[in-house]
């Protein structure tokens, strides 16, 4: 038994704060009232950086993260366990939340990059970029449009993307765009975790029973022939990494390779060939039939209202 | 002459019926009647599956959401409930049942959850209205819970009630938002208003006086108020919202009663109310089935965490070490 607490919820003032229509209702909403992420950052395009570039490689960083945040989202409802769904929806929402950071940068930097709307179009730039691009358009890496297939190949393609990316964000904290730099360094915390998470249950299901086992060498299969991809560099990611503002994916070739070294080697599965000929040039538009699908869902309700505010 | 051990429980129930006379709380440890700890079960039980089934309806929309800013809110609200889902069924736990235990008997029927969540969600307004209407009625009935005699109920409610509360207000300013958008887009929430209004009046149950366990639940202070006194506040709450929205609440007997100070308002079909709770809703079987899935794909997962966790304590994914749950 315990004694009633001094201090409970007072039943008649919450119903008084419901009632209260008046107030400025937008306040409730998330993405107002929270911490602006570039709060103090030097927005300014650095004078001498290729705003062409700069909105391409931002595509491409942002569309890795939004569609692969699109894919863990749709594990939402569906996970093994209450505790799974909710580590993979914050996953997916730290990704979400990088993605809409650098396709607004984008966007900034370079607003021929967005597609056009009717001049009387609400949607935001993010949204036009997110939302009315074609799939030829997107310059994301196949690793993350891929279907999720069950919860083992879902954890080795997280593996690997984190991995990646996270090798990839630790030096774009150094990065010349002052914008880069700022989301890169809010976003190695999240992936360092996202590549905790994902470690600890390819490990754990690679070593768990026969039939996880069976399971997660099915995964390996059908996720590691797009690894190579994510090290193969693109001339903007080369010029980027040459003006000090982007990283070349083949210079983190070898701190990944270690990484994934030491994870594979306690779950015992092979290693994926990180130097082999890539099947898809995903950052030149390239893609698997998978990514048409995925966007013709995400982007149906938006574009049958182009004029819509939501 | 009475046997000791009828004496023993005798000064039991009189010690428990003070507690509960002073408000204070009872703990898991304590010892409580069998009704009570039985009709607790089944409560947190209940709202427990109602936050996990609760997940379906506007999760649908997650993958369509019509702007990036409104897919993070809806993720975010849809993970929330998992979170709630996950407080309430340890409360439960607390009362001598486990999650795979209740999670069986969710799936094979033998426990329900709100009937709310049987119905359809054919638009991205019904996300909004969710949030206003449902969660709104969630929250009239939830209140009173924070108060609740069993201690990790009451705490698990107040938490959630800060969140539900949120998830409100979130819902409303979508539909604010898309009421100063396009004329599609306030047909939109008309059209959705005008299906999720009778429903969201029956989640407070049925009328007093069918209602044949709420004496005794109000007695042992597991619920605080009649099913009508929560329907007649939610009635009163939400017209002032609705005007400021410039929706119409379908119902042409809803008035201020002036006397009563107090809104009229029209009688939900209780045949309705009564076959969707039988399992004869639009939605029962997919709902199910959608929970069913889940948890049946996720077996081997399960196993799998067990099976490593058994051989290495230390280094299983944190969820794992929970063991293999059915």
């Amino acid at each position: 038994m315990t004694r009633s607490p001094a201090a409970e919820p007072n039943e008649e003032s919450v119903y008084a704060g419901l009632v209260d229509v008046d107030g400025d209702a937008s306040q409730w909403a998330f993405g107002a009232g929270f911490d602006d992420p570039l709060a103090g950052v030097d927005t300014t395009v650095p004078a001498g950086l290729d705003r062409t570039d700069l909105a391409a490689y931002c595509l491409m960083l942002g569309d890795d993260a939004l569609v692969l945040a699109q894919r863990l989202a749709e594990w939402c409802s569906r996970a093994p366990e209450l505790e799974e769904d909710v580590a993979l929806a914050n996953i997916s929402l730290d990704l979400l939340g990088q993605a809409r950071l650098l396709l607004a940068r984008a966007a900034a930097a370079d607003p021929r990059s967005v597609p056009e709307l009717p001049p009387d179009s609400p949607v935001p730039a993010e949204d036009a970029l997110a939302l009315f691009r074609d799939p030829g358009g997107f310059r994301n890496v196949a690793l993350a449009e891929i279907p999720n297939g069950d919860f083992a190949q879902s954890s080795l393609r997280l593996l690997l993307f984190s991995v990646w990316r996270l090798a990839l964000l630790e030096r774009l904290r150094a990065s010349a765009d002052p914008v880069l730099a700022a989301v890169a360094a809010k976003g190695v915390a999240e992936v360092a975790y996202h590549r905790d998470y994902a470690a600890r249950w390819t490990v754990t299901l690679a070593r768990g029973t026969a039939e996880s086992r069976r399971r997660t060498r099915a995964g390996a299969e059908a996720v590691w022939p797009h690894a190579a991809e994510l090290f193969a560099a693109d001339p903007v990611e080369l010029r980027m990494a040459g003006a000090k503002a982007g990283v070349s994916p083949e210079e983190v070739r070898p701190a990944c390779e270690e990484v994934l070294e030491e994870v594979l080697a306690a779950a015992d599965l092979p290693r994926p060939d990180l130097a082999a000929p890539t099947r898809v040039r995903g950052r030149a538009g390239e893609h698997t039939p998978a990514l048409a699908a995925l966007l013709a869902e995400m982007q149906s309700l938006a574009r049958e209202h182009p004029r819509g505010t939501w | 002459m009475t046997a000791p051990a009828a004496v023993d429980e005798e000064r039991l129930n009189a010690e428990f019926d003070a507690v509960i006379a002073r408000q204070d709380r009872v703990e898991p440890r304590d010892w409580m009647p069998e009704g009570y700890r039985k009709t607790l079960i089944r409560q947190i039980a209940q709202h427990a599956h109602s936050e996990i089934i609760g997940m379906q309806p506007e999760g649908a929309w997650i993958s369509r959401a019509p702007s990036l800013r409104r897919k993070a809110i809806l993720l975010a609200k849809v993970q929330d409930e998992a979170g709630h889902g996950l407080y309430l069924y340890s409360a439960v736990e607390t009362l001598g049942v486990d999650r795979a235990d209740l999670t069986r008997r969710l799936i094979t029927g033998a426990q329900k959850y709100s009937s709310i969540f049987n119905y359809p969600t054919p638009s991205y307004a019904d996300v909004g209205t969710i949030g206003w209407l449902v969660d709104g009625a969630a929250i009239c009935n939830q209140v009173p819970l924070c108060r609740s005699s069993y201690g990790p109920y009451s705490r698990a409610m107040i938490r959630i009630c800060k969140e539900e509360s949120f998830h409100q207000r979130q819902g409303y300013e979508l539909l604010m938002t898309m009421m100063r958008g396009t004329r599609e887009q306030r047909a939109m929430v008309q059209d959705s208003v005008d299906r999720w209004w009778w429903p969201s009046l029956m989640m407070f149950g049925p009328p007093d006086a069918d209602s044949p366990n709420t004496a005794q639940s109000m007695r042992w202070g597991i619920k605080r108020h009649t099913n009508d006194e929560l329907r007649q506040r939610f009635v009163d709450m939400t017209v002032p919202q609705a005007d400021a929205l410039g929706v119409t609440l379908p119902d042409p007997r809803l008035a201020w009663n002036p006397e009563r100070g107090h809104h009229d308002f029209g009688e939900p079909d209780w045949d309705e109310f009564a076959r969707v709770i039988k399992g004869d809703g639009p939605c029962n079987a997919e709902r199910i089935a959608h929970r069913r899935r889940a948890h049946e794909d996720g077996a081997w997962v399960r196993e799998a965490a067990a099976a490593f966790a058994a051989r290495n304590p230390a280094g299983a994914p944190a969820a794992a070490t929970r063991g293999g749950r059915g």
